[in-house]
């Protein structure tokens, strides 16, 4: 529909710039209306995101989070699967992570890296496997079987927590530390002998090269293998995919397999690179901002690159905005809801009048 | 009282429609050209022409689903705005869509009330709706079970509570389009007695068709639809089946389509006792037995939905199947759980789906991916194990669309973008140049221009001669009776009988079609 | 397990299934007019800290509920705005509205009150008082009767019984009103009635908006009857345990209502047992939390009968010949 009436680029970047530049402007509003100052809160969150090395190291963080779930989401989408369950996988790929790295004595942190990957991306990809099984067997509605599967993987994890893995001696829901030798060198130990001075601080690892490999893999697994073209293939046309012998059910599980597993691997970079023991809400909503990330990356493994940097600064920018103004942390949920809004409910508000727009230019032409 | 006014072109009341001037645009395409007609009160009138020639839209404008660019209608002489279905009913005017606007878990008194309920309570108007029926179906043959819920209704039936919902509307106009395509001949009579009864109470019907046929049996006039445009308007009893064929499609048409006698080889296909029971149970293919030899073009004739949609999909690996198929002599599995169209398509089976946009394109995809589609796994697209070769699909795309003269020749375009002739010349191409042993083929000219029909035709003689077998599926009888070498008659999921395309004629097939006759194998 | 922990658990299942009881007809409202409605949760959840903070600011329970129903029936709208309007993924919006009001509350009750995110404590009329039913007092002493009528169905917010007589409102409206008729068409083939003359973009706003309304009521018992404030994230999955018991309930009413006390019932246990000891095994009340959602996925799962949606759900409706 849309390649006809728009040129392409214009499907790919106005319209989610256009849905984004919306969603500011409203989130602008309602920071004027709890009566704080919109323009000082962006400079707050530019300066606080990336006005030092300090706040890079935490947007960049954020980002590598993002780049995976936006990622998992992404594949699903191609299938024409909305997997909203990104988070109780990414949940349940922490377990993986927190069981490697606390049973398993590593002599290097690259060994244990790889082994908590594998881990962690088999534990979303199961977690993802159950609906997507039901999906492709017995029909039950992906949407719904994966909301519940975040439900169940929060209890899951609660009792995990709070009965299995928690240390005796402490009250908190959450795992022992990690041994030191496991800490992924961060973007300060990676550039320092570059001669490039970057704050100890931020948590941005390995992990964020990870990632991106994962997203030029994810483009070529997409537009180069026939695993990608069946996967594209189906998820525009179920019954041309039965035409053309692709199957349906190995299309769904594997899709979903993938989709998990990439939620799932965020899971190294939240728990591993982060604070080094599994806590509670290690995920902290990546799962669903994963979402916002793929509709305004248009699904596209590079296409996401740029949300999930947006968000990852968003995120960051939004902390520094909780402590120096009344501005809570939350309003980039906010934000994140009506970017979700316009880019994937709303797009035809935004790309209708574009249409309009292009048809008339070329009229004149 | 409209009772006075009889039948014929002679009425002198204003008409009941009359349509000045109408034109509708969608984008560059003119859909509709300034369309002037007059239908007069208490007659048959039909409207024929061609796919795509603008009937439909004319019909939406009546129905106030599209708004005019210009022009105005008037309703017993009356200019009337009609701009949604709403105001199409209070004007008087009933729909009998192609595809039937029926709640099919609804029961018929439902359908039937719903959107005229007297109030807010049901119960009062599912009363009244009741006894309208029972009058109804006494007057007019138009019998149907009133608590019957419609998923457990024949089409014919259907069609039925499609006219009681404009009935029990007060329509004075009733509109059918194409309301024969899925109805048997039996059926068809029964709804054209239904139709004449209606005239005869002084209704207004306006029957949209393409089957010359139909017009010639029950219409007092004609308007006949080219391209948009209204060409003419005539008396039945004036007029030919040859005079309307030659205004609608504008020339000669050319129903001989040259070819030499076939030289039948090997038998290619056979299958013994081949059944399908669809997902709700429903048996589609009743123990089939068929034989297809190479270079012969075998043809399936049959109203819509008699099992040969079935018939195509289980031989192409769409469909589980029981019963005995041979390919070459080898047996098939028909269980789809260890096979599927990809493995058929490996044992030399090629298919041109019925439906190419649902099915046989992936619209959204480029034109060169489209020419991969389906044989995606074949070595001279793929690099190896793990990566496909672009390039490679690409170049052979521009070479397919030379040879199939496919217009604009750029297969950098998205599927979509092509008109439907070139959207089958790509199929087509796609799956004639796979050199395949049986080509299967399923309405290979629906929504086709007729400059690609020719080719289309041509193309599937010129495979035939190669020594190909072929499986032509269409309910267009001229293009079976032309292009085949035997035919065969489905009906309700069997074989009526086969029949030489040189010793048999439309009445014979015809017949068959209805289930009447025929040596049942 | 004695005869008055069974009274006490039945009595708290009433109060906890109402919220979801609420959630769960504007779930088959909306879906039954074929609109996916994946937002309850946030509609609970808006419509939660807005009838606390207004039944703050006023003084009274029923302007709480006023703003409470207002918010949630915006919320709607933007729900319809996107799915109807614009013909948009309604699931997608669903997401939205949820996050919506996640951020949402938190932001303006943070604005509001500074209390980190939610209310000050309601107290006297701020809040819904209790209802007692006549003659219960009088049948106290009666055994069983007297349990079920003068201890567990008495002294609840007049939510309570507002609800359960929304029960037998919504199976009328559906089944037996030419509103009904028209909105169950609409969910089954939107052309049918769009070419039958009624407006199917009308019809499926006012099922939205019957949602909003519905919902909000469940948002503002959640705040100002069941607790005694907004708290952040209150609706805690509430809007999906609805949803679940909505399909648990095949979309239909009195299903609905069982389903909604199996739920209600499941966190009146955990609630009360945290750990659950079946003498075999102990039930974490993690577990407990987690059943809705398992039921759920097993009743989706097809293995206890198919939960079949209204055909046309999810479908935004275009018109065509």
């Amino acid at each position: 529909m849309s390649s006809k009436r728009m040129p392409k680029w214009a499907d790919v970047l106005l319209v989610p710039i256009l849905s984004l530049i919306i969603a500011f402007a409203l989130s602008a509003l309602v920071i004027l209306a709890i009566g704080e100052d919109p323009v000082r809160a962006m400079r707050l969150m530019i300066t606080g995101a990336l006005g030092s090395t300090y706040g890079w190291g935490y947007t960049l963080y954020f980002t590598t989070n993002f780049l995976l779930t936006g990622l998992g989401v992404s594949i699903a989408f191609q299938a024409r699967l909305f997997n909203i369950g990104g988070e109780g996988q990414a949940l349940i790929g922490g377990l993986g992570v927190a069981l490697v790295c606390l049973f398993i004595p590593w002599p290097h942190w690259s060994l244990a890296i790889i082994a908590a990957i594998a881990a962690s991306a088999i534990f979303g990809a199961v977690w993802a496997a159950i609906p997507a099984y039901l999906q492709a067997k017995r029909g039950s509605h992906i949407v719904i079987t994966t909301i519940m599967f975040n439900f169940i993987a929060f209890s899951l994890m609660n009792y995990m927590l709070s009965h299995v893995l928690r240390p005796p001696t402490s009250m908190d829901p959450a795992t022992a530390r990690f041994d030191n030798v496991l800490r992924l060198p961060r973007l300060h130990d990676i550039l320092a002998p570059m001669g490039i001075d970057f704050s100890r601080a931020g948590p941005a690892n390995v992990m964020l090269f990870v990632a991106l490999l994962a997203c030029v893999l994810a483009y070529f697994l997409m537009w180069r293998t026939r695993l990608g073209f069946e996967i594209r293939a189906f998820g525009k046309s179920e019954p041309a995919a039965h035409y053309a012998g692709i199957s349906g059910v190995k299309i769904i599980m594997v899709a979903m397999l993938i989709s998990g597993a990439l939620s799932g691997m965020m899971a190294v970079n939240s728990v591993m690179g982060g604070p080094q023991r599994l806590v509670m809400n290690a995920v902290e909503g990546a799962g669903f901002i994963g979402i916002a990330v793929a509709l305004m990356g248009r699904s596209h493994p590079i296409g996401i690159i740029a949300p999930a940097l947006l968000f990852g600064f968003l995120f960051q920018g939004g902390s520094e905005l909780a402590l120096e103004t009344t501005i809570p942390r939350e309003m980039i949920i906010i934000i994140q809801a009506l970017v979700i809004m316009f880019t994937g409910a709303l797009d035809n508000m935004v790309r209708t009048p574009l249409e309009t727009l292009f048809a008339l230019m070329r009229r004149r032409t | 009282m409209v009772a006075e006014v009889t039948g014929g072109a002679a009425a002198k009341a204003a008409p009941a429609i009359e349509l000045r001037g109408i034109s509708k645009a969608f984008g560059p395409v003119q859909a509709n050209k300034d369309i002037n007609i007059k239908v007069n009160k208490g007659t048959i009138h039909g409207i024929i022409g061609e796919n795509g020639a603008g009937k439909s839209t004319m019909m939406s404008i009546l129905y106030g689903f599209y708004k005019a660019d210009s022009g105005e209608i008037l309703i017993d002489g009356k200019p009337t705005q009609i701009t949604d279905s709403q105001a199409a009913i209070s004007a008087g005017i009933g729909m009998v869509f192609q595809h039937f606007k029926l709640v099919e878990n609804f029961t018929v008194l439902e359908n039937v009330i719903l959107g005229a309920e007297d109030s807010e309570r049901l119960m009062p108007s599912l009363n009244r709706a009741r006894k309208l029926l029972t009058e109804l179906a006494a007057e007019y043959e138009l019998n149907v079970d009133p608590d019957a819920l419609i998923e457990t209704l024949s089409v014919g039936h259907q069609q039925r509570v499609e006219i009681l919902k404009a009935l029990y509307r007060e329509a004075n106009i009733l509109i059918l389009d194409e309301p024969t395509g899925v109805l048997t001949p039996a059926e068809a009579d029964h709804l054209f007695r239904i139709l004449r009864g209606l005239k005869e109470q002084g209704k207004t019907i306006i029957l949209i068709t393409h089957k010359l046929r139909e017009i010639m049996d029950v219409t007092d006039e004609v308007s006949v639809m080219r391209r948009g445009e209204m060409v003419a308007t005539v008396n039945t009893a004036e007029t030919s089946p040859t005079e309307l064929a030659e205004l609608m499609v504008g020339r000669k048409v050319l129903l001989e389509v040259e070819k030499t006698p076939a030289k039948p080889g090997e038998v290619v296909l056979s299958a013994r006792g081949l059944k399908v029971v669809d997902e709700f149970g429903v048996e589609r293919l009743r123990s089939i037995d068929l034989d297809i030899r190479a270079g012969e073009i075998l043809g399936v004739a049959g109203v819509a939905g008699n099992g040969q949609s079935a018939l195509l999909e289980a031989l192409a690996g769409m469909a589980a199947a029981t019963g005995e198929v041979k390919m070459n002599g080898e047996p098939l599995d028909l269980t789809l759980k260890h096979s599927d169209a990809g493995t058929r398509r490996e044992r030399g089976v090629s298919h041109v789906h019925e439906d190419r946009h649902r099915c046989g394109l992936i619209l959204d995809f480029m034109a060169w991916e489209n020419i991969a589609f389906g044989y995606h796994n074949a070595p001279e697209y793929n690099k190896n194990k793990l990566l496909m070769d672009n390039h490679a699909i690409l170049e052979d795309a521009k070479g397919k669309f030379e040879r199939f003269d496919v217009r604009p020749p750029n297969p950098m375009l998205t599927a979509e973008s092509f008109s439907g002739g070139n959207q089958q010349k790509i199929v087509l191409a796609r799956e004639i140049e796979r050199n395949p042993d049986l080509l299967l083929v399923g309405q290979p000219t629906r929504g086709v221009d007729i400059g690609a029909i020719e080719f289309i035709h041509k193309q599937l003689i010129a495979l035939r001669d190669q020594g190909k077998a072929i499986l032509l599926v269409s309910v267009e009888l001229d293009e079976i009776l032309s292009l085949s070498d035997r035919i065969v008659v489905m009906f309700d999921g069997r074989i009526m009988g086969e029949r030489d395309p040189e010793t048999t004629n439309a009445q014979d097939l015809g017949l068959m079609m209805a289930g009447m006759t025929g040596d049942v194998a | 397990m004695d005869i008055v922990t069974i009274v006490q658990i039945l009595d708290s299942t009433l109060r906890l299934a109402t919220p979801l009881l609420f959630a769960c007809l504007a779930g088959i409202i909306s879906e039954r007019a074929g609109i996916f409605d994946i937002g309850l949760e946030g509609k609970l959840l808006i419509a939660a800290f807005f009838s606390a903070a207004y039944a703050h600011y006023s003084g009274s329970a029923w302007i709480g509920l006023g703003a409470g129903v207002l918010a949630s029936v915006v919320f709607s709208l933007f729900h319809g705005i996107a799915s109807i309007t614009f013909r948009g993924n309604q699931l997608i919006s669903g997401v939205a509205i949820n996050f919506l009001a996640s951020g949402m509350t938190v932001v303006i009750a943070q604005s509001w009150f500074r209390q980190g995110g939610r209310t000050p404590s309601l107290t006297g009329d701020q809040r819904f008082p209790s209802l007692d039913l006549p003659g219960a007092e009088a049948v106290q002493g009666v055994p069983v009767i007297g349990q079920i009528y003068g201890e567990i169905l008495t002294d609840h917010g007049i939510l309570v019984y507002v609800g359960l007589l929304c029960v037998p409102l919504t199976w009328y409206v559906l089944y037996r009103t030419r509103f009904g008729l028209r909105l169950r068409a609409v969910g089954e083939n939107p052309a049918a009635v769009d070419t039958a003359g009624v407006s199917v973009v009308r019809m499926r706003y006012a099922a939205i908006v019957i949602a909003g309304v519905l919902c909000g009521i469940g948002g503002a018992y959640l705040s100002t009857s069941l607790a005694a404030g907004f708290v952040r994230e209150m609706s805690a999955g509430r809007g999906f345990i609805a949803l679940a018991a909505m399909i648990f309930a095949k979309w239909r009413p009195w299903q609905g209502l069982g389903a909604v006390l199996l739920f209600g019932m499941l966190e009146a246990i955990a609630n009360r047992f945290p750990n659950l000891d079946l003498g075999f095994i102990t039930l974490p009340s993690q577990f407990m939390t987690a059943l809705p959602y398992i039921l759920t996925v097993i009743i989706l799962a097809g293995f206890v009968g198919k939960a079949i949606p209204p055909r046309a759900g999810g479908e935004p409706y275009v018109k065509e010949r």
